[in-house]
């Protein structure tokens, strides 16, 4: 505030002066010029904004262009099926949804262990445009909801910026989050996810809340508590915000920042806004019964003792007095809340950190303990390279800003430094992660990016004002001390200006930079669906390889209606949702044993595999394979992750096993059980006959570069029965056991 | 040292009951209210201890209306007392009109969760 209030005093002054000197007629021009300039900018400000909010929707539409309109990646071929039912069957059916289809044979319950958030959006908006009489497909309603929000997203950020520092700081942070790669990459087109719209519902929460601390008001703080409930119906990252917000909390009551308004609206946002995510079947209970929901309810106790401290503070008039009242309050409260936690925890009404929370705080953890968790690459903790490839510039902005913050503390920058400051620690420790930490940082950079901006085109314009006092001065002689000291400062005004002007540039270097980082990443890394691949050809044409959805529609068209299949959890959401078959495992998952028991049978010989799969009524056993194509994420390079998690329950499966000298490899050197594991067979079955490269060996493998080592595979219980024009997909049937005689 | 500090609490109750007996009516009537919902709470947590917590949303729903409706009191009394300078600009009536507004909200909530 120091420096862009000092200086918009310094306009008004110099305008005031000029008014003064001139005649009645020059006045009324100048107000009327004044009100131009204020709907000018006002007009800039809207049209800005307009424009930001088209930006960020175009600029996810790259997918869209390249490949056609498309559900994206895994989990969003879940999300999809899911409003496809719930369009087709209505919320109660969907509510009540028994989903036979996945984990068979336990199911799943779907409408109790879901975030309906993203479903009832999507089903909401293409009911709406049903009823405008708009005949869209719910597949293009579900491509389009991500950009959509990510288009709100903006919006929301320019109101949050106006609210912690001003409208300039506002519209640079919706710019910048509109091609911000860490958010685009979970935004674009057909990624139809839930954090699509829970980032969206994220600021929304945040801004409330902020919204809420400023004014006290009941009516914001009821505001953001719905806010959190939509943000509870659509990700399970809202533990973020019950935790971030009672944090924030904490830290302005140990600061001494505590005021009624924090406590207006903390206090009814927490209640409201815990009965309202209650409603929400998933979460239930949880905000009473986990201990991750504890703070924010501590917090909430706290408050009222400090509510209590501060009326009987004002109440006394006796300082002594209070101090004795102080003591044995603070120490019943303190005894009173060890023992309550102590008893909750110790009896089990509380349930302790999950795996999950635990892996958040300490990075090793989910290493040690939880192989499911650590295998998932999303959850892979953040490389270097990363973090510069999703925020560029914003990498330095973010201190910069953290330092305009500093500079102007009040309650809004505390919480936005603070939601900076914990996501950016999220961000370090898994990748994916680096989505919530990306509206702070944009935030926060473009409070550095506005002030910086702001201050210097104040120096850089500073020249013509001090003409303007200076000839106002030489007219008027009211101020002449004024003028002797502006004209010291001209002095040294060219050098100045030029540098200030030399930094305006570099600025915009910069800015512009961004742009164009921004778009590239978009359409290079972040706008493949992962579904259909695409290569270069040797000629630098486009190769497009669309086998996933040759296999699932292979399955819909050729297997029975009652087939299952199985395969790694990976593919379990897209062989329900487009080969329209029963599966084993899918990507929700909840039961590690299940996993486990479908790892074990990839990773045994094909007997002991067969007993396995017998037992869980396997029809079809679907493996992808990349050796042909060199498509690097298949089959064979999870594979460890198979054995570790299988192993991790079933002790029969050592990972030493597969691995020769810790070293994991495929051709001739590799482990005997690797060679002749199910997952290794059903891979590389007649892959010994094919000649992938000019130059190579029969059976070189593309996707890790080497010549297998058993070229010469048997199936003795499974047969081929459709393998993919690239091989990416094969899928073998599972025979029925031999006759006795 | 007992004797000391009964008598501090002695001295601390009787000069707050004098410093409380100058506070507005009406905010008065709005402690009362609050005493009057805090103290519900604390039946309900009672019973919940003896009979048992079975039809958990209900006893929550029953809790959380009684804290709910204390706190946004609370609020309310923040809000509509002349002495907090921060709430200077919010007329009485905006306050009001909010307390409704959350009330309703919250106990519509209730409503559904009651079950």
């Amino acid at each position: 505030m120091v420096g862009a209030g000092t200086g918009a005093k310094k306009t008004t002054t110099g305008g005031a002066e000029v008014v003064k000197s001139g005649s009645g007629f020059s006045t009324m021009l100048k107000l009327k010029l004044k009100l131009k300039t204020k709907q000018q900018e006002l007009l800039l400000r809207v049209s800005i904004l307009c424009l930001v909010y088209v930006l960020a929707f175009v600029t996810r539409l790259f997918s869209v262009l390249r490949y056609e309109s498309m559900i994206h990646e895994f989990d969003p071929y879940f999300n999809y099926r899911t409003t496809l039912y719930l369009t087709e069957k209505g919320f109660y059916e969907f509510w009540n949804w028994f989903d036979s289809d996945s984990w068979y044979p336990l199911g799943r319950i779907i409408g109790g262990t879901l975030y309906p958030g993203l479903m009832v959006t999507a089903a909401v908006i293409y009911w709406l445009l049903r009823l405008l009489s708009f005949a869209v497909h719910i597949r293009e309603v579900c491509v389009l909801t991500a950009p959509f929000f990510a288009s709100n997203t903006t919006i929301v950020a320019y109101f949050f910026g106006k609210e912690i520092w001003d409208s300039g700081a506002g519209l640079v942070a919706a710019a910048l989050i509109a091609i911000c790669p860490g958010y685009i990459s979970r935004s674009v087109a057909g990624s139809y996810d839930n954090e699509g719209v829970a980032i969206f519902a994220l600021l929304f929460t945040f801004y409330l809340f902020v919204k809420a601390v400023n004014t006290g008001s009941l009516a914001w703080a009821l505001a953001s508590a719905f806010g959190y409930f939509y943000m509870v119906s659509a990700w399970g990252g809202y533990v973020f915000i019950i935790n971030l917000i009672p944090l924030y909390v904490l830290v302005l009551l140990v600061t001494g920042r505590y005021s009624m308004r924090l406590y207006v609206a903390y206090n009814s946002m927490y209640v409201v806004g815990m009965l309202l995510a209650m409603q929400i079947r998933f979460v239930g209970f949880q905000h009473v019964q986990s201990g991750e929901h504890m703070a924010a309810m501590g917090v909430f106790f706290l408050m009222q003792v400090f509510y209590m401290l501060d009326w009987v503070k004002y109440l006394l008039s006796d300082t002594k007095l209070f101090q004795a009242f102080l003591r044995i309050t603070v120490t019943t409260a303190l005894a009173v809340g060890a023992i309550a936690l102590g008893l909750g925890t110790a009896s089990g009404y509380i349930s302790p950190w999950t795996g999950r929370f635990y892996s958040l705080l300490d990075p090793t953890y989910a290493k040690d303990h939880i192989p499911i968790i650590a295998s998932v690459s999303e959850h892979q903790p953040t490389a270097w390279s990363s973090f510069m490839f999703d925020f560029h510039i914003l990498l330095f902005l973010f201190p910069a800003g953290l330092y305009f913050c500093f500079k102007r503390l009040s309650d809004a920058t505390i919480f936005i430094v603070m939601y900076g400051l914990t996501s950016m620690y999220f961000a370090g420790v898994m990748v994916r992660l680096i989505l919530v930490a990306t509206p702070a940082v944009c935030l926060i950079s473009a409070i550095a990016v506005s002030a910086t901006i702001k201050n210097l085109t104040l120096v850089a314009r500073a020249r013509n004002n001090n003409k303007v006092t200076h000839s106002g001065s030489l007219k008027g002689s009211t101020s002449s001390s004024k003028a002797s000291s502006k004209a010291s400062l001209d002095q040294s005004q060219p050098i100045q200006r030029n540098g200030a002007i030399a930094l305006l540039l570099g600025a915009f270097y910069l800015l512009s930079k961004y742009a164009t980082h921004c778009t590239w990443v978009t359409s290079e890394a972040y706008s493949s669906p992962s579904i259909v691949l695409a290569a270069r050809g040797a000629h630098g044409n486009r190769v497009i390889f669309d086998d996933y959805r040759e296999a699932y529609f292979w399955l819909r068209q050729n297997t029975p209606q009652d087939a299952k299949v199985m395969s790694w959890w990976d593919y379990g959401y897209q062989i329900t949702a487009m080969g329209n078959r029963t599966v084993i495992v899918d990507n929700n998952t909840w039961n590690n044993t299940h996993i486990a028991t479908v790892g074990r049978a990839m990773s045994s010989y094909e007997d002991e595999a067969y007993e396995i799969m017998r037992s869980l009524d396997v029809d079809y056993v679907l493996v992808v394979f990349g050796g042909v194509t060199g498509y690097s994420s298949d089959d064979i390079n999870k594979f460890l992750w198979m054995v570790r998690i299988g192993g991790g329950v079933f002790p029969v499966i050592k990972e030493p096993d597969y691995l020769v000298n810790g070293e994991y490899r495929v051709d001739k050197g590799a482990a005997p059980k690797m060679l002749n594991c199910l997952m290794y067979k059903l891979s590389y079955y007649r892959f010994g006959e094919l000649t992938t490269e000019y130059g190579k060996p029969p059976g070189y493998d593309r996707a890790r570069g080497v010549e297998i080592g058993n070229k010469d595979i048997k199936l003795e219980y499974l047969e081929e029965a459709f393998t993919t024009s690239n091989w990416i997909v094969r899928i073998y049937k599972v025979k029925p056991p031999n006759n006795r005689w | 040292m007992v004797k000391s500090t009964s008598k501090d609490a002695h001295a601390l109750f009787h000069s707050l009951r004098s410093a409380y007996a100058a506070t507005p009516t009406n905010l008065k009537i709005i402690d009362l209210y609050v005493v009057f919902s805090v103290f519900t709470a604390l039946i309900q947590v009672v019973y919940m201890a003896i009979v048992g917590s079975f039809p958990f949303n209900s006893f929550l729903s029953g809790v959380l209306s009684c804290i709910g409706t204390a706190v946004l009191a609370v609020c309310l009394r923040i809000q509509v007392n002349k002495e907090n300078k921060e709430f200077k600009d919010l007329p009485p009536e905006r306050a009001f009109a909010d307390f409704v507004l959350c009330n309703l909200v919250l106990h519509l909530v209730i409503m559904n969760f009651l079950g």
